[in-house]
């Protein structure tokens, strides 16, 4: 390896980048057909007339799409335009059903925005937004033969179920300024995307899945001599590194490809203007497709659909849909909910925060909705492996649970019964909790024979008590929990006890 | 004993009706026609006998039950190859999908289906529906029954061909650039282009997606009337389908035949005529126009200046979609595989040894008037030609109620004559192609024969878009007008075939 | 605009995957330069106060529901391919572009 790294290399160059991130909708359909947008499903079972490109099939416009574009589009601050239009994308490639993709190219139906990326220390950083428009997913390509890799394989199969899955794909402009931190800016604005998408609902937005996907692009220009415009120099020649599909991954690759660049350019050698791959495992990236045989895509209007013209009113409509910036949000919440950092970033990890804030809304105090997420449910989920989401336990049935025990009804024993009790199907917390029979024995009349009962059972103890240590009590106290299956409150028990013994506690 | 291939799909709706015949009796009778004139004909790629004669049991037992039934059911049809038909073999015209079995029917291939007629075969057209003389099928050339030696029109020449030849009542077609109207010409038959959006073009092998549109072919205005209205209609799966009532065709044409046309204004195309028009076609166009001044038209000159420049944007325009369009045929998911190492090889193997002569010329074309910094001066300015032949159009029909011209400036012409000469062949379409780059109806209807040879010469009525009803009353009058002057159809004048034992 | 050479045929026929030999490009040039030629005209009267038009009838927003239709069966999909293995599509290795 060489001696080259990202700071060294940050010390003499000023960078500049930009970042394509294709986002998958959680539409139920595909983009232009019926299909069912659903990850995991056999080969070519989710697959059409349409998404197969049989000949004579045409694409119709998924709805939920357009209005999940435009939402995505006023997060990101863009404009809507007021008609756009659909383009193919002319090039061959066996993933490719109809040999072109149906995208958008010069009338995007978002463009012109900007985000803010919140850093770790709390500095706002600005992303420009070139454009944000709707395009179809490939299928997908599986290698035989060889290493399971493109080279050396003898022949490759095809399953078109992610064809035509709808995608949005966000071009920043080129983002300058970030200096020392473009690689910071650059995982947390791809980190800002994905919590945006989640909180808009559009996508699962899960990278691991590949429904976050980003493209990098970098170069590298010397840095301006002191008391000159950096925005003078111009940029230098860029790579374009696809396919980087962790945040962990575009801090790295950043890392890699400044290092990379930068001993080129000390050693005055040019930088190609090309496409990368990256390696997850080396941690590096290796040229792709020369544009030696430039992509000569022809676009040109897609004559089968017709333009996107959303009203005013429907904009403004899902205008008002639009959630607080999540980065924003979060220091909001910290501030009314009293969460520490570390509690905060533990609930947004888990990706909780939607079920504390709704929980917090069902009537329960922040702390408590925290404590039962990110405790008993969140080892119940982890035991079950599934999300939080995804477990019975609605964030109304925490609050009605906490409620339970903030009425003195249950203790928190009881809480953790009557919530095995809702897992498990048997209702709400309040009704297992009668069903289950869990309610706290307040009738002082059964304690009182339970207290009797265990005193006659243990009169040494009732001795002890009287003698003055009072302490002895809790072996009674024991006895009558157990006898009451711990429905009583044990703070009632204890008073009893020192009553029948005759001592004032 | 009737010979019901000579009847008109309406006669034979009424004799079904009456009980005079049965779908069987029909269906067969037009079987057994192709068997007799198809090897010389070669109107068709495939016939389905079994299937045809299977929906024909069906449509006869379903009446003798006293079920109701849709207007033509048990009325024979043949289909333009262009159309998908689940489980029947699919080319449209080509090697690259010999063989191919679709897995789903075209809307028009489920309202055929729906309206129950029995479906005679697919016929043959030019590879991909490009060429106007079906000797670019990669099947051989259809013959046009009117002489044998002669080009039947194209693309849909199979489709036209079966009804001059009596093989079948009515057929469907696809017009891209006049591949209805132009085969319709040429062999005395009637074919119409509805308005763009007017037929669902879902399952239709697209040729160019702006232009293509499905229609009816038939011998008479108002069985192609007839068809027209189970054809029409909005579809969810195709998204420039028209959402309105499908037009009252059939209506219009009854309503032709009795016509005063008294107010009726029809404006005669300056730029359609003189140079490059055949004597005889210009005669003929003369005395309809005659036809209809005597029904009371009014006949007054309009002037078109832009379609000048049509056929220069129409080969633009269709070039760039269709490279496009016929990218998917890669060897990947259907159709044939030139197996030749790798898949990019392997692709460019199939595609060269699966596509006709005349496809290459066109997806070449058209990769180069889309590619990098040639799309403005060619694709670009080609779609603002079709603006200005919009309101070239626009003009004229606020001078006109109905547009007309010869449908082609000649006879058919013989096969062979123009096939290495690509330019002469796209001359055939300057006078339908305009309709199409506006999206408006324009029908052809028979117009009497050339007096210097004897062959067909056509007739083209060109209506504003969505008001595709005004050609079927025009056309039925003057169609009326003129058989009474012939004492009958002019296609019973076509030479008779000889028939194979 | 100059008329359209050999070369440029050879690169076009590559570009849109069609294997062309000698005599092909021997005889299509010609042609398409021809074509090419009478059809460069359009170029003449578009000005720049012209709109494109791409699509004869106006309409816009034509849209579906988000609902799902039924797919065809991994049968039916697989019916015409050339080859399949494994419920995929099978084709001849892929060069060029690492994935």
């Amino acid at each position: 390896m060489s001696a080259m790294t990202y700071d060294k290399a940050m010390e003499q160059f000023d960078p500049v980048f930009g970042i394509e991130v294709h986002i998958e909708l959680n539409t139920k359909t595909k983009m232009f057909c019926g299909c069912a947008n659903e990850f995991g499903a056999e080969p070519n079972t989710q697959v059409c007339p349409v998404c197969l490109g049989l000949p004579g099939s045409m694409p119709v416009t998924n709805e939920k799409a357009v209005e999940s574009a435009i939402r995505l589009g006023l997060a990101l601050g863009c404009s809507i335009r007021e008609s756009s239009r659909f383009a193919r994308k002319n090039y061959f490639y066996p993933d490719l059903a109809k040999d072109y993709q149906i995208s958008q190219y010069d009338e995007p139906t978002c463009y012109d925005g900007s985000i803010d990326v919140v850093l770790d220390d709390g500095e706002v950083f600005t992303i420009g937004i070139e454009r944000a428009h709707m395009e179809e997913d490939a299928g997908k390509n599986t290698h035989v033969g060889g290493t399971g890799g493109i080279q050396g394989a003898s022949h490759s199969l095809v399953d078109y179920n992610r064809g035509g899955v709808p995608l949005v794909e966000i071009v920043t402009r080129p983002i300058t300024g970030a200096g020392a931190r473009t690689a910071e800016v650059a995982r947390a604005y791809v980190a800002t995307i994905r919590d945006f998408v989640k909180a808009l609902d559009i996508s699962d937005g899960r990278m691991e899945q590949g429904s976050v996907r980003a493209d990098v692009n970098l170069s590298l220009r010397p840095k301006a001599a002191p008391g000159e415009d950096q925005n003078a120099v111009p940029f230098g020649k860029r790579s374009e590194t696809k396919n980087v599909n962790s945040l962990r991954a575009i801090e790295r690759a950043i890392h890699h490809e400044a290092a990379r660049q930068a001993e080129l350019l000390l050693a005055g050698e040019p930088v190609v203007q090309e496409t990368r791959h990256w390696h997850e495992d080396t941690g590096s990236t290796t040229p792709g497709r020369s544009k030696e045989e430039a992509e000569d895509y022809r676009y040109f209007p897609e004559p089968d659909l017709l333009p996107v013209e959303p009203s005013r009113e429907w904009v403004e409509e899902l205008r008002s849909t639009i959630p607080e910036h999540p980065a924003k949000m979060r220091a909001r919440l910290m501030e009314e909910w009293g969460f520490s950092d570390l509690d905060m970033r533990d609930a947004v990890n888990a990706d909780a925060l939607d079920l504390i804030a709704a929980t917090v809304a069902a009537g329960a105090k922040a702390q408590a909705a925290r404590k039962w997420w990110m405790g008993e449910l969140a080892r119940t989920a982890n035991d079950r492996d599934v999300t939080l989401q995804e477990l019975p336990v609605t964030p109304a049935h925490v609050a009605e649970l906490q409620g339970l025990i903030d009425d003195g009804k249950i203790n928190d024993k009881l809480a953790r019964q009557a919530l095995e009790g809702v897992l498990a199907g048997e209702g709400s917390p309040t009704e297992v909790v009668a069903s289950r029979g869990l309610e706290v024995v307040s009738d002082d009349s059964a304690l009182e024979a339970a207290v009797d009962e265990a005193l006659a059972a243990q009169p040494d103890v009732l001795a002890k008590i009287q003698d003055g240590k009072v302490q002895a009590a809790g072996a009674i106290v024991g006895a009558v929990m157990k006898a009451t299956r711990g429905q009583a409150d044990a703070g009632r028990v204890r008073e009893i006890i020192l009553q029948r013994a005759g001592v004032e506690g | 004993m009737t010979d019901w291939t000579r009847a008109t799909a309406a006669q034979m709706v009424a004799a079904l009706k009456a009980g005079d015949v049965t779908s069987v009796e029909l269906t067969q009778a037009h079987l057994d026609r192709i068997a007799a004139v198809d090897t010389d004909v070669h109107a068709f790629l495939h016939i389905d006998a079994e299937g045809a004669l299977a929906t024909a049991r069906a449509v006869d037992a379903a009446r003798a039950a006293g079920e109701e039934l849709p207007e033509l059911a048990g009325v024979p049809i043949a289909v333009k190859d262009i159309l998908v038909t689940e489980g029947m073999p699919t080319t449209a015209g080509s090697t690259i999908l010999e063989g191919w079995v679709p897995q789903y029917d075209a809307t028009v291939t489920r309202k055929l289906r729906e309206a129950r007629m029995p479906i005679l075969g697919k016929t043959n057209m030019d590879e991909f529906a490009m060429g106007s003389s079906t000797e670019h099928s990669g099947f051989g050339a259809t013959h046009n029954p009117w002489d044998l030696d002669r080009i039947p029109g194209g693309s849909g020449g199979g489709s036209a061909a079966s009804l001059a030849a009596f093989e079948a009542p009515l057929a469907i077609g696809s017009d891209t650039g006049g591949s209805i109207r132009q085969p319709a010409s040429v062999t005395a038959t009637v074919g119409v282009k509805p308005t763009y959006g007017g037929v669902s073009r879902y399952g239709a092998i697209a040729l160019a997606s702006s232009l293509d549109q499905l229609g009816p072919c038939a011998r008479t205005v108002e069985d192609a009337a007839l068809l027209h209205e189970v054809m029409g209609g909005h579809d969810p799966m195709d998204a420039t389908s028209l959402n309105e009532p499908v037009p009252s065709c059939v209506a219009a044409a009854r309503e032709g035949r009795e016509a005063d046309l008294t107010g009726v204004r029809i404006g005669v195309i300056k730029e359609l005529s003189g140079d490059g028009y055949q004597p005889g076609v210009e005669q003929r166009f003369e005395e309809s126009l005659d036809k209809l001044k005597a029904l009371g038209a009014e006949i007054v000159e309009v002037s078109c200046p832009s379609f000048e420049y049509a056929l220069a944007a129409y080969y633009l325009i269709l070039p760039s979609e269709a490279s496009s369009n016929l990218a998917k045929f890669d060897s990947v998911r259907f159709g044939k595989r030139v197996e030749k190492g790798n898949v990019e090889r392997t692709m460019s193997a199939t595609r060269a040894e699966g596509f006709g002569d005349e496809v290459k010329r066109r997806i070449i074309l058209g990769t180069y008037a889309l590619s990098a910094g040639y799309y403005d001066a060619y694709y670009g300015s080609a779609q603002k030609v079709r603006t200005l032949i919009q309101r070239d159009f626009a003009a004229a029909f606020e001078q006109a109620d109905v547009l007309v011209s010869p449908t082609t400036p000649t006879t058919p012409f013989k096969l062979g004559e123009r096939i290495d000469d690509p330019l002469a062949m796209y001359l055939n379409d300057v006078a339908t192609i305009p309709a199409n780059l506006a999206g408006i109806p324009g029908m052809s209807l028979p117009s009497g024969l050339a007096p210097e040879d004897g062959l067909p010469t056509g007739f083209q009525i060109l209506a504003p878009a969505h008001e595709d009803a005004r050609m079927y009353r025009i056309g039925a009058a003057l169609e009326k007008a003129l058989a009474d002057e012939w004492g009958g159809p002019l296609a019973a004048q076509a030479p008779e075939l000889e028939v194979a034992k | 605009m100059s008329s359209l050479e050999r070369s440029d045929v050879a690169r076009l026929a590559a570009l849109a995957r069609i294997d062309m030999t000698d005599e092909d490009l021997d005889r299509l040039s010609g042609q398409l330069a021809a074509i090419v030629d009478s059809v460069a005209k359009v170029a003449e009267v578009a000005g720049q106060d012209v709109p494109a038009t791409s699509h004869p009838i106006p309409m816009s927003n034509v849209h579906r529901a988000d609902e799902v239709r039924p797919s065809l069966s991994q049968e039916a999909a697989l019916s015409s391919a050339p080859q399949a293995e494994d419920g995929r599509f099978r084709v001849p290795q892929i060069l060029g572009e690492e994935a």
